[in-house]
């Protein structure tokens, strides 16, 4: 394997962090008063959940192409699910809907299997863009039209096409690095979702000055910055994954963790406007796919597309 | 029955049933919220909301292998009965309990029907607008079943259960499941107060599983 030696140092590093948060967590729950307080309770969730989400996405990553393939298709099953779940659909969508997980959700990943880049780019911004409204218009029923075929089109915008560039990094040929895209996806992961992690212990640390308070409650300048910052530098240290150099990874970690934290805001929005706290209850402690995944769905399409303009 | 032919008899059910609490797992993650009762042997009446022929397994996979084996869903004979493959489904795999809707015959009167199946020492999943509501109104009005099966045996505990999308993702003609996420809520028991109408009972019965309902306000 080509990649032996950085994947062994991101395991290593990985269950190093998560033994540690593991620890840090076990002694806490120790010492404290019983029975837990309700965040000591969510926090050993997440951290157990986290357990699983890495070894799951490390096996992934040992079936390489079709590994990622398959994970990240199946996360798209599950946000998808997740978003229809929560926006007004009538019985009349019936077939649109099971269109969006029956053909949508296949076609786009083996549009990324076979690294038709052409159409997947336009698959679904343009082909089921079109058709989807046109099927809704077929079958007759006009109540709340717009607002059901808006809904449909950013459910599978976001839990689909976006998530889909993630295993779309295994596509790009970037001179010198054939091979080791896998290391990109980590790279991006890492520094995403460590970004959300950073902005959350820097926000409960030195959080004072709400960013937008009707939206979240808990998403803070403080946070923002410091999660930012540290983020990037976590891409300078990931460097050797990449193709870049130190000084590049830390921009294109910025920009990855910045759009990361535009997702988080634009989904809080949404749980907010269809009056819900989680997207859903599939990963105990964090809430739903969407809510785990919603900085990566802002994150892959801009990193892709910055790896691809700069580095290809 | 023979002893052999028994036992294949509840392989068959004992296989379907796990069969379908997986595939309703599968499709729509679905989760009980236990909300004024808790899981229990007790013997009980569920009562729950229907637009789909979905609702009953996805109810009883909310329920425990041992619970789910001794708890019968009730379905009308004139729908499940038409066919020889809809009884064998209805019957021989799902082990519901036939009643006719409009019935004439004293033996096929549905209270007492569902009152034997009571006297064995089993539970009953019901649906008391007695169709699936396939109107906006999100419940219909109660049929009277529910009432007259409690005045009879006033100690089976009667649990509302609110089934939620389950009309989205199975709708009433289509066959092919939509996979969205469904939860069903278990409420607190009710029981007929003294004195109390049959009417003023059934509406009262009907309030109590609107009420379970996590998001009214949707407008679906």
């Amino acid at each position: 394997m080509p990649m032996m030696h950085e994947t062994l140092i991101l395991v290593v590093g990985l269950a190093a962090v998560l033994t540690t948060a593991s620890l840090v967590a076990g002694i806490l729950s120790w010492r404290a008063p019983k029975p837990l307080s309700s965040t000591l309770v969510n926090l050993n969730q997440r951290i157990n959940a986290w357990w699983v989400m890495v070894v799951a996405i490390t096996v992934a990553f040992f079936f390489g192409r079709s590994g990622m393939t398959i994970l990240f298709a199946l996360i798209s099953f599950a946000a998808l699910r997740e978003f229809v779940t929560l926006t007004h659909s009538r019985r009349s969508d019936h077939w649109v809907l099971l269109g969006m997980f029956g053909i949508i959700i296949p076609f786009q990943y083996w549009l990324v299997w076979t690294a038709w880049y052409g159409l997947f780019t336009i698959f679904i911004p343009v082909y089921c863009f079109l058709l989807m409204p046109a099927i809704t218009a077929l079958h007759g029923d006009t109540e709340r039209f717009l607002e059901r075929v808006s809904a449909q089109q950013w459910a599978v915008m976001i839990s689909v096409y976006c998530v889909s560039h993630v295993p779309a990094l295994l596509t790009l040929e970037v001179p010198g690095f054939e091979g080791r895209n896998l290391l990109l996806i980590a790279f991006l992961i890492i520094t995403v979702q460590g970004s959300d992690v950073l902005q959350y212990i820097f926000g409960k640390l030195f959080g004072r000055h709400l960013m937008s308070p009707k939206v979240s409650p808990s998403k803070t300048w403080e946070g923002l910055v410091g999660g930012l910052a540290t983020s990037s530098l976590l891409g300078a240290l990931l460097s050797f994954l990449t193709p870049f150099s130190p000084l590049q990874a830390a921009g294109v970690a910025f920009i990855a963790c910045l759009m990361g934290f535009l997702g988080g805001l634009v989904a809080s929005a949404i749980k907010r406007d269809q009056g819900v706290k989680d997207w859903g209850h599939l990963i105990e402690g964090h809430g739903g796919m969407m809510d785990r995944a919603d900085s990566l769905v802002f994150a892959a399409p801009v990193f892709f597309h910055t790896v691809r303009y700069i580095w290809t | 029955m023979s002893k052999l032919g028994e036992r294949t008899f509840t392989l068959l059910q004992t296989v379907t049933s796990v069969g379908l609490s997986a595939l309703a797992w599968a499709v729509t993650g679905v989760r009980p919220i236990w909300n004024g009762s808790q899981p229990s042997d007790r013997q009980r009446i569920y009562f729950a909301n229907h637009a789909s022929h979905g609702d009953f397994i996805l109810l009883s996979a909310c329920l425990s292998e041992k619970q789910r084996a001794r708890t019968h869903a009730v379905a009308a004979a004139d729908y499940w009965g038409k066919s020889r493959l809809r009884r064998f489904i209805a019957q021989d795999m799902l082990s519901s309990v036939l009643i006719q809707r409009q019935w004439t015959d004293e033996a096929q009167n549905p209270i007492s029907i569902m009152l034997s199946v009571l006297d064995e020492g089993h539970s009953l999943i019901i649906f008391p607008e007695g169709t699936r509501n396939m109107t906006d109104e999100p419940l219909l009005p109660f049929r009277s079943g529910l009432y007259n099966l409690s005045m009879a045996r006033p100690d089976v505990e009667l649990i509302p259960c609110w089934i939620e999308n389950m009309s989205r993702v199975l709708p009433k003609g289509q066959f092919v499941p939509v996979p969205l996420l469904c939860r069903v809520v278990f409420g607190a028991p009710i029981a007929i107060a003294p004195d109390e109408e049959r009417r003023a009972f059934l509406d009262r019965a009907r309030e109590t599983l609107l009420a379970l309902n996590p998001r009214p306000l949707r407008g679906d």
